[in-house]
C-alpha cells in the first residue's frame, strides 16, 4: 500500500548539509498497522512527512495505493516545497493524517473541524454535516459536535483529529506521534481506536513513535530507524524470531544485560530463550534439567502479548562456558525455541 | 461661544470625521489585509515563498510607515487631486489617511497572521488544500481576533491622523479645533472638541475589545 524506494532527504541549513534520510526502503502492506520507531532525530518524522510529500524528498520514489506521488506535478524529488499540483492535492486528500499536537482549528467547532476536508472537496452542506456526524459517532464523540476544541481533553482532541483524517475516506492513515502528547491511559484508548479502525475499515496505518509500548500494543509490523536508515524491519512475529534482533530486545526487555544479574556469574553461560505460540506450553526448563542434569538458574522472565500473540522470554544461566553447553542449547533449539547467547559484556554473541 | 452655537458646527464636523475615518478604514482593510497576508505567504517558509516580492512589498511598507503623516499629507496633494478632484475638504483627506494607514495595518496583519500555528497550515496541506484554502480556512479565521484588535488600533490612529489632516484644510473635528479653538481663542470650544475626540477613541477601543472577546475561543 505504501512503498518508498531509496528515499533520501538532505536539508541545507546555513550552508551546512544535514541528511535526515539516507536511502529508506519502506514497504507497508495493505491492511496492516506498521510502526516506525526510533529516537528523536532518527528521521522518522521526515519519513512520514515524505509519504504524503508534505516534505519533498531529495531523491527516491514514494508510491501510495498504486499512485507514484513523486511522479506527479509538483511532487518530484527536489522540487520546491511550494506548489503542489492538482493531482498531488487530490492524492493527499485520500491519505489521512493525524498529528502529535492535533492541529485543530480553534475557531471552529468539533463538527466544523471534521467538515473542513469535505469543504475542500466541495461536498454540499447537508452531506458534510451528515458525514461529520457519522465520523464523530465512529470515534465516540457524537455528543461533542458543537463543542470547541479548547473545551476538550487531549484524548478527545485526538479523536477529533482522527475523525477529520477519515473524512476523505482514506485507505491510508499516517500517524505522526499521535499519542506522544497523551497520558498512558489515553494513549491506550487512542491506540485501541486506531486498531479498531484498522480492522473495521480495512485501513492501512503507518505510524511513527518513540515509544516501544505503541509498537507492542497495535502494530503488526515494525521498523527500527536509526540515523536516517531503517536498520531492521518485519512483522513482529518474525522480528521476535530473529536471533539478535535489536527491535525484539527492545520490545521485550529483560532488564539491562550489563547488570550483574544480567550477565550471571563468571564461568557461566547466559542464554535468552524466546518462545511464542505453541512452544510456550512445553515444560522445557524441567525437561532440560532432567535430561542433561544441568542446574538452571533463572535470571529473569516475562510473558507479554505482542501483536496479539503470547510471547515469553526468559534469561537463564547454565554452569560452565559455551563449549560445555553446546548440547543443552541444541536441545532447546530443537524444541522450536529461539535461543540467544549473551556474552559477558552483554552483547549477543 | 455657547452650546447652541457650537452644536451645529460640532454635528457637521463629527459627521465629516466619521466619514473620512470610515472610508479610509474600508480602503485600508481592502488593501492592507491582502498586503499583510502576502508578506507572510511570500516569506521564506511560506507556501508562496518569493524573495523578490517579499522584499519589494516589505520595502514599500517600511517607507510608508516611516514617512511622517504631515509630510504624506502634503506630498500626496497631486495624487489626491487626481483621485478625488480636490485637495481640500474631508473627501480629500481620506486619500492620505488611507495611504498612511495601509502600511501600518499591513504590518499588524503580518504579525497577526504569523501568530497562527504552522501545524494548522500543514494539516490543511495534508488534507489536500492549496494556498487559497490555507488563507481562507486557516490563516484568516484563526487570526480573526488579532486582525480585529489590529483594526481597532488602526482606526484609533486614523482618528488621530484625521484631526491632523483637519489642520491643513481637511475638514472634520481637527479643522474645527484649529479654526475656532485655536485661531479665535475659543478655549471652551477647544475643550469640547478634545473631549469628543477622547470619547470617540474610547468608544472605538471598547467596541473593538468587546468584539475580540466575543471571537476568542
Amino acid at each position: 500500500m505504501i512503498t518508498t524506494k531509496d528515499l533520501t532527504k538532505v536539508y541545507t541549513s546555513r550552508g551546512r548539509q544535514v541528511s535526515a534520510l539516507r536511502g529508506v526502503d519502506l514497504h507497508v502492506r495493505t491492511g496492516e498497522v506498521y510502526g516506525v520507531v526510533g529516537t528523536s532525530g532518527a528521521g522518522k518524522s521526515t519519513l512520514i512527512r515524505c509519504v504524503n510529500l508534505l516534505e519533498r524528498p531529495s531523491s527516491g520514489t514514494v508510491t501510495v495505493d498504486g499512485v507514484e506521488l513523486t511522479a506527479l506535478p509538483g511532487g518530484r524529488p527536489g522540487s520546491a516545497q511550494r506548489g503542489a499540483g492538482r493531482e498531488l492535492r487530490a492524492a493527499r486528500g485520500r491519505i489521512g493524517m493525524v498529528f502529535q499536537h492535533f492541529n485543530l482549528l480553534s475557531s471552529r467547532t468539533v463538527r466544523e473541524n471534521v467538515e473542513l476536508p469535505l469543504e475542500l472537496t466541495g461536498l454540499g452542506r447537508t452531506e458534510r454535516r451528515r458525514k461529520a456526524g457519522e465520523l464523530l459517532e465512529l470515534v465516540g464523540l457524537g455528543d461533542k459536535a458543537g463543542a470547541y476544541p479548547s473545551q476538550l481533553s487531549g484524548g478527545q482532541k485526538q479523536r477529533v483529529g482522527i475523525a477529520r483524517a477519515l473524512a476523505g475516506d482514506p485507505k491510508v492513515l499516517l500517524s505522526d506521534e499521535a499519542t506522544s502528547a497523551l497520558d498512558p491511559e489515553t494513549t491506550r484508548s487512542i491506540l485501541a481506536l486506531l486498531r479498531e479502525l484498522n480492522q473495521q475499515l480495512g485501513l492501512t496505518v503507518l505510524l511513527i513513535t518513540h515509544e516501544m509500548e505503541v509498537i507492542k500494543s497495535v502494530c503488526d509490523s515494525a521498523a527500527l530507524m536509526r540515523d536516517g536508515r531503517i536498520t531492521e524491519s518485519g512483522t513482529l512475529t518474525d522480528l521476535l524470531a530473529t536471533e539478535g534482533s535489536e527491535l525484539a530486545r527492545e520490545l521485550f526487555p529483560l532488564g539491562d544485560p550489563d547488570s550483574d544479574l544480567g550477565t550471571g556469574r563468571p564461568g557461566a553461560t547466559v542464554l535468552e530463550i524466546t518462545f511464542q505460540g505453541d512452544s510456550s506450553s512445553q515444560p522445557f526448563v524441567s525437561q532440560l534439567a532432567r535430561t542433561y542434569q544441568v542446574d538452571i538458574n533463572i535470571l529473569g522472565a516475562a510473558v507479554e502479548t505482542i501483536g496479539g500473540r503470547q510471547v515469553g522470554r526468559m534469561r537463564v544461566e547454565l554452569p560452565g562456558d559455551h563449549q560445555d553447553n553446546v548440547v543443552p542449547i541444541g536441545f532447546l533449539r530443537e524444541q522450536g525455541l529461539q535461543v540467544d547467547l549473551i556474552s559477558p559484556n552483554g552483547v549477543v554473541a | 461661544m455657547n452650546w447652541d452655537d457650537m452644536q451645529p458646527l460640532l454635528h457637521d464636523a463629527t459627521i465629516e470625521t466619521l466619514q473620512m475615518v470610515g472610508i479610509a478604514t474600508l480602503v485600508t482593510l481592502l488593501v492592507g489585509l491582502p498586503l499583510g497576508v502576502l508578506l507572510v505567504l511570500t516569506d521564506k517558509g511560506g507556501p508562496l515563498r518569493n524573495a523578490v516580492v517579499n522584499k519589494v512589498v516589505g520595502a514599500i511598507v517600511n517607507v510608508g510607515r516611516s514617512l511622517p503623516f504631515v509630510i504624506l499629507l502634503v506630498a500626496l496633494i497631486p495624487f489626491t487631486r487626481w483621485v478625488v478632484g480636490t485637495s481640500i475638504g474631508w473627501q480629500a483627506a481620506t486619500v492620505p489617511l488611507a495611504v498612511g494607514a495601509i502600511p501600518f495595518y499591513a504590518r499588524l496583519v503580518e504579525s497577526a497572521v504569523r501568530g497562527v500555528d504552522g501545524g494548522l497550515v500543514e494539516a490543511v496541506h495534508a488534507m489536500g488544500g492549496g494556498t487559497w484554502a490555507v488563507v481562507r480556512k486557516v490563516l484568516l479565521p484563526e487570526a480573526l481576533p488579532a486582525l480585529l484588535a489590529a483594526l481597532t488600533t488602526t482606526v484609533i490612529a486614523l482618528v488621530g491622523y484625521s484631526a491632523m489632516a483637519g489642520t491643513v484644510g481637511g475638514g472634520g473635528l481637527g479643522n474645527l479645533a484649529i479654526t475656532y479653538g485655536y485661531m479665535r481663542f475659543e478655549t471652551n470650544f477647544m475643550i469640547v472638541i478634545v473631549v469628543e475626540l477622547v470619547l470617540l477613541v474610547t468608544l472605538v477601543q471598547l467596541l473593538g475589545d468587546f468584539a475580540v472577546r466575543r471571537l476568542k475561543r
